[in-house]
């Protein structure tokens, strides 16, 4: 999946799977957040940081992180497939926003992991 | 007797710098509705240099597509009282996404060269001749039902975003439901090199399910549904 996901050729049924399972990770650890605050009275600083420092949160927050990259991918090179018909100017574009996507999972890893 | 406004998209490349609206007024008795398409030949009567496709005038042809009042439809089988009235008026357009030729017709080749993709016809290897004819059962000749009903009229496909954006590389409603109408077919026997001919990023999986297709088919057809099977048959093969 990993290979299949930094080839440059898509693969519709790849994508097709790799679309879905991502939005339902994204979607459970949505859930996942939005319970913690409706069964926390008051989120201090510290109950938020012990929330965190759980190897299990941790772990799913990477997945997270992961998943919106994996979905980000796939869904902007359709979209830009779509609207974008310069081969030239896709790349440019996809390369931006591609980086950008691996910005957001590496600075989540180091404020996971980090301090 | 009713006064009809009708707003008709007039085009003619060899003349025309730019496309524009005419509007014409048509007598309609009080009481009486008449289809689009009756509408239109009266207006022709009117002015003799509007150009639209007909043919059989009761919805088998499939030669009538037009975009009334923003959906697409069947001139020939969409009464007046319901393709209403916007602003005041019936506003007709050529089918949304094809090249216009001149004013309602439109230019159906990238619409055909995808149906052709998908081998539109019966493959059969023969490796099992039957003695007589392919026998079905009920239940297996159920299976087209939905399916082979299309007359390719275009009216999905031209309505379907992601026909506008590759009409290249992405089949259609269309031409997907043709290529679940010989998938589903127990006589076919073409099923792996069909489904290797649809495995590819765009074929199929343009299809992001806006189902503009099913709003408008003018038989009722469900192109999302067969996409949906072809989608299934490839995550099947592939899982």
């Amino acid at each position: 999946m990993v290979l299949n996901q930094a080839s440059l050729k898509r693969d519709g049924v790849q994508d097709y799977v790799s679309l879905r399972t991502s939005a339902i990770v994204l979607s459970l650890y949505t859930l996942f957040i939005l319970g913690f605050f409706l069964v926390t009275p008051v989120v201090t600083f510290e109950i938020w940081q012990a929330l965190f420092a759980n190897i299990f949160m941790k772990v799913f927050t990477l997945l997270a992180l992961l998943s919106i990259a994996v979905h980000t991918r796939i869904g902007l090179w359709q979209v830009l497939t779509d609207y974008v018909k310069s081969a030239s100017t896709r790349a440019v574009l996809q390369f931006f926003l591609y980086a950008l996507a691996f910005g957001y999972v590496a600075v989540g890893l180091f404020v996971l992991w980090g301090a | 007797m009713n006064k009809i406004v009708f707003s008709i998209y007039r085009y003619n490349p060899d003349v025309d710098k730019a496309p524009r609206m005419q509007e014409y007024t048509l007598d309609n008795p009080e009481g009486r509705d008449m289809m689009v398409l009756d509408a239109m030949l009266k207006l022709k009567e009117q002015d003799p240099t509007l150009s639209f496709r007909r043919s059989c005038r009761e919805g088998v042809c499939g030669s009538d597509g037009f975009n009334i009042n923003g959906k697409n439809g069947l001139g020939c089988i969409t009464p007046l009282s319901a393709a209403g009235l916007k602003g005041g008026k019936i506003v007709i357009r050529p089918l949304p996404g094809l090249p216009v030729i001149r004013d309602l017709v439109v230019d159906m080749s990238q619409f055909y060269t995808q149906y052709e993709k998908v081998k539109p016809y019966l493959i059969n290897d023969g490796k099992l001749p039957p003695a007589g004819e392919f026998l079905q059962s009920p239940e297996e000749r159920a299976k087209l039902d939905g399916l082979y009903e299309c007359i390719l009229c275009a009216c999905c496909s031209s309505s379907c975003p992601s026909f506008w954006w590759n009409p290249d590389k992405f089949i259609g409603p269309a031409g997907l439901l043709h290529a679940y109408r010989f998938l589903a077919d127990s006589r076919d026997t073409a099923t792996e090199e069909r489904l290797n001919d649809l495995d590819d990023a765009f074929s199929v999986f343009r299809c992001h399910g806006i189902m503009n297709c099913v709003a408008v088919c003018p038989k009722g057809l469900n192109p999302t549904k067969a996409i949906g099977k072809i989608k299934s048959m490839l995550l099947n093969r592939a899982l």
